[in-house]
C-alpha cells in the first residue's frame, strides 16, 4: 500500500454518494467541518416507477468533488489520514470487470421494479427462510430483486456473472472498486450495513447466505468480499493517490454513528425528503412485530457487530415541498414556518401523506394521503401547521412502535437532517414524543459518520469515546404539551390515518393501467 | 405632467409593457409600442436587469419581468435567513467556542429567530422566539445601525437593564454612528451582567440589514481586558454575516 509522501494527515475526508448528489466533505480532529464540495448527477426515470441513476456520471462526479474540496480548503492530499465512503442503499449496479464499464444503469432504491420479484419470494415457500437468515421480509425495498431483475433483463448477464467477468455492488463497492484501481487491480468489497440490505446475508455471521443465493440464483462469484465498517479496504490510486479507504457504510447507518449512537437505545432521525429514525439495539436483533426493520448498525474490526431497528417514514420533507411545488402555497420551504406561525394551532384538519401507501409501522401499498377536518374555519395557515404535524405524528408512530418492540423507552431523541432547521417542527416532534430532542452541531451526520469510520481505521481517532466527545449539542427542544392535548391529537391523527387505508382498493383495474 | 422624470415614466413604461404581454419581448418589439429609439430602450432595459427588475433570456435575448419585482413588497422571511444561516452558525460556533443568536427586527424590538448552544455542554435553554431590547444588546444596536426602520432612535424607550445598559440618547446614537462606521457592534454586560456580545449585520439589498448575527458569552470569553473582542472574534463574527448574506443572492 502507497502512502502519502508528504503532508500533515491531519483530515479525515467523506464521500457521501447521495441520491440527487456526491459530496465530499473534510473534518478535522474535532468532528469540524472545514471543507465540502458537491455535484448533482441527473434522475433517470424511462418508465413509470423506474428511477435509474448513470453509475459512469456518478465517478466522474466523484472524481471532481475530491480534489475540488481540497481546493476549498488550500488542502493537498497528504493533508488526509482516510477516506470514507457512505452512500444511498439499496441501489443496485453491475459492471464489467475488464472494462470497468456498468452493464446497465444503477437501479435505485426508488425504483419500483423489484417489488413483483419480491413479493414472489415473500409469498413462496423460502418466504420465511428470508426472514430467518436476513431478519426482514422480502421487498422490493432491499438489493437482491433489483439484482435478479437485471440477471433476467440484461442479454448474457446470468452466464457472465457464472464465470466471474462481471460484479454486483451497491454504490460503496462501485466507487471502492474504482479508487482502487478498477480494471487494474481494484478491490470488490462491501460492508455489513450495505450487505444487511441485499437479502442475500446473513444478520448474524454477516456472510453471504448460499441458500438464499441458489434461491435467486445468483452466482457468488460476482458477490463483493463483506467488510466490517472500520477497516482498511485499500489505498486509492486515483482521487486522492495513496490515501487509504477506512470505512464505508450505508447512509442511514452511518448517520446513527456520526451522532454517536453506540450505545443501546440511544437513537437518530434524519429529516429529509423522507426520514429514518435509527435505534441501536446493541448486540439484541430485534424482531419486529410492528412493521419496523432490524438491520445491522455497524461493526468493528474484532468485536460482535451492533445492530439497529429502523423505522422509515416515506414522506416527511417532500410533503413540504409538495405544499410549494404542487398548492403553491409558499414560495420556499422554510417560509412554511411562518405560514404556520399565523395560527395557533391545525384548526381540526390532519393531512397523512400516504402518497405511495404507508410505511412503518403500517406497511399499507394501498393507503392514499387524506386531508380531514376541513371546515370553513380552515385556513392554510392551518393547512400548514398539518403539514409540519404530519412529520411529528408519523415520528411518534415509528417512536411507539420502537418502543412496543424493544420494550426500549426513549429518553431523548437525536435529529439531524434540513428539517431541523425549522423550529416549530421540532419543537412539535419534542411536544409529541414527550422527550427533549436535541440537534449535535455538525448537521452532517451521515458524512461525518462515514469519516468517523475510516479515522477509527488508521488510528486518527483511537476509539468511540473520543467520537462521543466530539458531539456537541447546538440545540435542544423540550417538550411542552400537556399530556391532555397530546393524548387528543394523537386519537386524531390516529383516525385520519385509519381514513387512508385501503383507498386503491376499488379502482384497482385503473391504477395497473398507470403502472 | 411638470416635474416628472422622463427616465423613470419610460422604465415605468417598460416594465407594464413587459407585465401586459407575459412572455419575454424583442428589443425591437419593445422599442416599436413604446415608439422609442432602439438604443434608448435598449439603455433602459439593462439598468432594469441590473437592478433585478429584469431579466434578459440568455438564449433569445428577450426582455422578460424579474424576481427583483416580485420580491419588492415582501420582507425577507425570516425563516428563510435562518434556514440559510444554520450550517455558517453552526461553523462560528464550532470555531469560537461561543453561543450563536441570529435576530430581526419586531416593532422596535429585536427577536430571535435562531440560537445555536455553546458547544461545550453546559445546560441551557433555546432562545429562539425570544424578544430583546434594541438599545441593550449588540444584535440590537447593530439592527439599529443597518435596517433602514431601526434608525428611528427617538422612539425608543431606553430602561436600564444592568449598569452599563446605554439609556441616554444621544450616547446611544454616538454608539450606533459608530457601529455604522465599523461595520460590527459589541457590548459588555448591558443585558445581563457578565455577559458580553459581538454581532455583525446580515446585508440584503443595497446593503440593507435584514438581521443580526453575533456571538454571546461570559465577558472573559468575549472581551479581552481593553473592554474589546478577542482578537478574531469580530472578524469571524463579520466574515460569518457576510456568508450568510451570500447564501440570500442565491435562488430560493
Amino acid at each position: 500500500m502507497t502512502t502519502p509522501a508528504t503532508g500533515s494527515r491531519s483530515y479525515v475526508a467523506a464521500l457521501d454518494q447521495g441520491t440527487t448528489s456526491t459530496r465530499c466533505l473534510v473534518f478535522d480532529h474535532a468532528g469540524r467541518m472545514v471543507a465540502a464540495a458537491q455535484h448533482e448527477h441527473r434522475q433517470h426515470y424511462p418508465q413509470p416507477g423506474w428511477a435509474e441513476h448513470d453509475a459512469g456520471e456518478i465517478w466522474q462526479n466523484t472524481l471532481r468533488v475530491l480534489p475540488e474540496a481540497l481546493a476549498s480548503a488550500g488542502l493537498a492530499v497528504g493533508d488526509l489520514a482516510a477516506l470514507g465512503i457512505a452512500n444511498q442503499r439499496e441501489t443496485t449496479l453491475v459492471w464489467d470487470r475488464t472494462t470497468g464499464r456498468p452493464v446497465a444503469p444503477a437501479i435505485t432504491w426508488q425504483d419500483t421494479r423489484g417489488a413483483e420479484i419480491a413479493a414472489q419470494l415473500a409469498d413462496g415457500p423460502h418466504g420465511a427462510l428470508f426472514e430467518e437468515v436476513c431478519g426482514m421480509r422480502p421487498a422490493g425495498y432491499f438489493s437482491a430483486p433489483r439484482l435478479r431483475w437485471l440477471l433476467d433483463h440484461v442479454p448474457g448477464l446470468q452466464r457472465r456473472a457464472r464465470t466471474g467477468e462481471i460484479a454486483f455492488g451497491t454504490m460503496e463497492s462501485w466507487l471502492i472498486w474504482n479508487l482502487t484501481g478498477g480494471p487494474d487491480g481494484g478491490v470488490h468489497v462491501t460492508d455489513v450495513t450495505n450487505a444487511s440490505r441485499t437479502l442475500l446475508a446473513d444478520v448474524r455471521t454477516l456472510e453471504w447466505d448460499q441458500r438464499l443465493l441458489d434461491i435467486l440464483d445468483i452466482p457468488a462469484e460476482m458477490l463483493p468480499e463483506i467488510r466490517p465498517n472500520a477497516q482498511v479496504y485499500g489505498a486509492c490510486r486515483v482521487g486522492l493517490p495513496g490515501v487509504p479507504i477506512g470505512g464505508a457504510f450505508g447512509d442511514q447507518q452511518a448517520a446513527l454513528f456520526g451522532q454517536t449512537c453506540f450505545a443501546t437505545g440511544e437513537a437518530k432521525c434524519t429529516y429529509g425528503t423522507g426520514a429514518f429514525l435509527l435505534m441501536n439495539t446493541g448486540e439484541q436483533i430485534t424482531r419486529s412485530s410492528h412493521g419496523l426493520l432490524s438491520t445491522v448498525a455497524y461493526k468493528l474490526e474484532g468485536q460482535a457487530p451492533s445492530y439497529a431497528t429502523e423505522g422509515s417514514i416515506a414522506v416527511a420533507g417532500s410533503l413540504v415541498q409538495w405544499f410549494r411545488d404542487s398548492l403553491e402555497m409558499i414560495g420556499s420551504a422554510p417560509e412554511i414556518e411562518s405560514l404556520a406561525r399565523r395560527v395557533e394551532d391545525n384548526g381540526g384538519c390532519y393531512i397523512v401523506p400516504a402518497f405511495a401507501g404507508l410505511f412503518a409501522p403500517h406497511w399499507d401499498p394501498e393507503a392514499r394521503g387524506v386531508v380531514v377536518g376541513l371546515t370553513s374555519y380552515v385556513t392554510r395557515a392551518h393547512l400548514a401547521r398539518a403539514v409540519l404535524e404530519a412529520t411529528g405524528w408519523q415520528t411518534a408512530e415509528v417512536v411507539e412502535a420502537m418502543a412496543a418492540d424493544s420494550g426500549i423507552a426513549f429518553t431523548r431523541l437525536r435529529v439531524d437532517g434540513g428539517m431541523t432547521s425549522n423550529h416549530l417542527l421540532m419543537q412539535f416532534v419534542a411536544d409529541v414524543l414527550g422527550v427533549p430532542v436535541e440537534r449535535p452541531l455538525v448537521s452532517e451526520s451521515v458524512s461525518l459518520g462515514a469519516a468517523y469510520a475510516a479515522g477509527l481505521a488508521v488510528g486518527y481517532w483511537p476509539d468511540l469515546e473520543v467520537l462521543r466527545n466530539n458531539w456537541h449539542r447546538a440545540a435542544t427542544w423540550e417538550p411542552a404539551m400537556s399530556p391532555a392535548v397530546r393524548a387528543r391529537e394523537r386519537a386524531a391523527w390516529g383516525r385520519a390515518v385509519e381514513r387512508t387505508r385501503g383507498w386503491e382498493r376499488g379502482d384497482r383495474d385503473a391504477q395497473a393501467s398507470v403502472l | 405632467m411638470p416635474g416628472t422624470i422622463q427616465s423613470i415614466e419610460r422604465a415605468a413604461a417598460v416594465l407594464h409593457l413587459l407585465g401586459a404581454v407575459g412572455e419575454p419581448v424583442p428589443l425591437g418589439e419593445l422599442a416599436r409600442t413604446l415608439d422609442l429609439p432602439k438604443p434608448t430602450v435598449h439603455g433602459i432595459t439593462r439598468t432594469l436587469v441590473t437592478v433585478g427588475f429584469v431579466v434578459q433570456d440568455p438564449e433569445s435575448g428577450h426582455y422578460a419581468l424579474g424576481r427583483g419585482l416580485r420580491d419588492l413588497g415582501a420582507r425577507l422571511d425570516p425563516h428563510l435567513l435562518r434556514a440559510r444561516s444554520v450550517n455558517w452558525a453552526d461553523g462560528l460556533a464550532a470555531r469560537t467556542g461561543l453561543e450563536v443568536q441570529l435576530g430581526v427586527l419586531s416593532g422596535t424590538m429585536l427577536e430571535l429567530v435562531h440560537h445555536v448552544f455553546r458547544p461545550d455542554g453546559s445546560p441551557q435553554r433555546l432562545r429562539v422566539g425570544e424578544i430583546q431590547p434594541l438599545h441593550a444588546s449588540a444584535l440590537g444596536q447593530v439592527l439599529l445601525a443597518f435596517s433602514p426602520t431601526g434608525s428611528r432612535l427617538r422612539d425608543l424607550e431606553l430602561p436600564a437593564h444592568t449598569a452599563t445598559t446605554l439609556t441616554s440618547r444621544l450616547e446611544l446614537t454616538r454608539v450606533v454612528q459608530s457601529v455604522r462606521r465599523q461595520g460590527w457592534a459589541h457590548v459588555d454586560g448591558a443585558l445581563r451582567p457578565g455577559v458580553a456580545a459581538v454581532a455583525a449585520p446580515v446585508r440584503h439589498h443595497l446593503g440593507i440589514g435584514v438581521g443580526a448575527l453575533g456571538v454571546v458569552g461570559p465577558r472573559e470569553r468575549v472581551l479581552g481586558p481593553d473592554g474589546q473582542p478577542r482578537p478574531g472574534i469580530a472578524e469571524q463574527v463579520v466574515s460569518t454575516a457576510e456568508a450568510v448574506a451570500a447564501t440570500l443572492q442565491e435562488r430560493l
